[in-house]
């Protein structure tokens, strides 16, 4: 129903062509990843088709655990309780609608999955984009849980103009970027819209945007990059990227 | 959806007294005993097989009935007879999740009312209904727990890449796909199927996995990507 609803509006871009691995899906569709990486993974989900169906995989398998899990009797009167709870909230409607459409839908789309406009509070118009140099932008996204910003997972939109580079640096941590427009070139392969790069500290590259437009990016990590090339020193700017 | 045709002509008074009928699995009872009944109906039905021999069994197409009816006309047997088969799961996933009885509870009240709430989004070409109601569990234990809402993507999003084929809107998804994963799972190594548990049921990351077991990282990670692999390939072509 969905599907051919988006089907009327939505031209079909090319699939992704870098996904999502299956640790990141595994700990998604189990409910245990972070939500800044949890954030990258609905967004690339809205992208690919691929993905979602490797999700559904997953989740019925979450779903056929579920229901082997030698049950724990309630107490007794707990359904009474449950429907007495039903009462007196506001049973006189239908269970809400599933179905209830955005009026928006027919506007021309944003590059913005709803996911990440939702952490945002709007669309890209509405990002405060903040200047690192070089013409590189970043914008910091609000997460909701404070523990996990406290242990230093941070996700944050970055636009890098088109044709230029991201200095030379590796990644103490994990890094997750999401291409939303353009695309970048780097040492392991070419990253257009909709594409997910995973980094780890084995990864030490220079990322030059596209020719064309900016490229934009959500990114999710739980450490600061450290610069590596020969201006690495000089700009110590990039280490709050 | 073909919902519609399971209704009743009427809605259950809430705490009705008289006597009623399970559709479907013809029971009658007076609705205090309701759910002791449903279950010792479920116990003599149940199937030998291993992964059916809980005294909660219901097969997969009781389970959509009940929850084409919910959704259809808020049938409240319906909605007694998911109660009685998901509430007692939803409440060990929390208990093995950590939480404590009274809490876990609690948790299984709220999610069922959620099933209540959400039963129009329930579509049987998508997923099972143990899926679909594991998914809304899952969801509220990541509120609960964690205090985020799950960023998720909006099936609206005018962004969304569609299905390069669509899925067939006719479709159910068969007690058969239940029951084979069940079955493959039966068939792991131990080891594989405890990694698998520790990140289905008690909410850890492989870090955390790692660290209570006292195993490397990458063995974690590759005992359950064997593990995932072992189920995709004993579930061979089955659409889920
Ligand atoms: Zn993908």
């Amino acid at each position: 129903m969905t599907a051919a609803h988006s089907v009327a509006v939505t031209p079909r871009m090319a699939e992704p062509v870098h996904h999502l691995s299956e640790d990141l899906l595994l700990d998604y569709a189990a409910g245990t990843l972070d939500e800044a990486a949890s954030l990258v993974v609905a967004s690339h989900l809205t992208l690919c088709s691929a993905c979602r169906s490797e999700l559904s995989r997953l989740e019925a398998i979450g779903g056929a655990l579920f229901a082997t899990m030698p049950p724990m009797d309630l107490s007794a009167g707990a359904l009474e309780a449950a429907l007495a709870a039903l009462e007196s909230s506001d049973l006189d409607g239908l269970p809400a609608s599933a179905s209830q459409k955005h009026a928006a839908d027919d506007r021309k789309a944003s590059i913005l999955p709803r996911a990440v406009q939702r952490y945002l509070g709007g669309d890209l118009d509405t990002v405060a984009w903040k200047r690192l140099g070089m013409g590189i932008e970043t914008a910091e996204i609000t997460l909701s849980n404070s523990d996990e910003a406290k242990a230093g997972k941070r996700s944050f939109l970055l636009k890098v103009p088109a044709g230029k580079a991201v200095p030379q640096h590796t990644h103490d941590g994990n890094e997750l970027v999401l291409i939303l427009q353009g695309s970048y070139k780097d040492e392991i392969g070419t990253f257009a819209k909709g594409d997910v790069a995973i980094s780890d500290g084995s990864i030490d590259h220079r990322p030059v945007a596209g020719e064309g437009e900016s490229c934009i990016c959500l990114v999710a990590t739980d450490a600061p990059l450290r610069l590596t090339g020969p201006l690495g020193a000089i700009i110590n700017l990039f280490v709050r990227v | 959806m073909p919902m519609i045709r399971h209704c009743k002509a009427y809605v259950f008074p809430i705490m009705d007294q008289s006597t009623v009928v399970i559709e479907g699995i013809g029971l009658s009872s007076r609705s205090s005993n309701r759910l002791r009944q449903a279950r010792s109906h479920v116990i003599r039905t149940g199937s030998k097989k291993k992964f059916m021999t809980d005294a909660h069994h219901a097969d997969s197409q009781q389970l959509v009935e009940w929850m084409q009816r919910l959704a259809g006309c808020q049938d409240r047997d319906a909605f007694a007879g998911l109660f009685a088969y998901f509430a007692p799961r939803i409440k060990a996933y929390m208990m093995r999740s950590g939480s404590d009885n009274a809490a876990a509870e609690e948790f299984a009240q709220e999610a069922m009312l959620m099933v209540w709430h959400k039963a129009n989004s329930f579509d049987a070409s998508q997923a099972s209904v143990a899926t679909w109601v594991f998914t809304i569990a899952r969801n509220k234990r990541i509120d609960a727990f964690r205090r985020i809402n799950r960023p998720e993507l909006d099936p609206d999003d005018p962004l969304l890449q569609p299905a390069a084929e669509p899925m067939q809107d006719d479709k159910v998804v068969e007690d058969q796909t239940a029951r084979t994963i069940a079955a493959a799972m039966d068939q792991l190594p131990e080891e594989q199927a405890v990694m698998l548990r520790m990140a289905f049921y008690e909410d850890k990351a492989h870090s955390e996995i790692a660290e209570e077991t006292g195993l490397p990282l990458g063995t974690v990670k590759s005992r359950l990507r064997l593990a995932m692999g072992k189920l995709r390939s004993l579930l061979g072509d089955i659409e889920l």
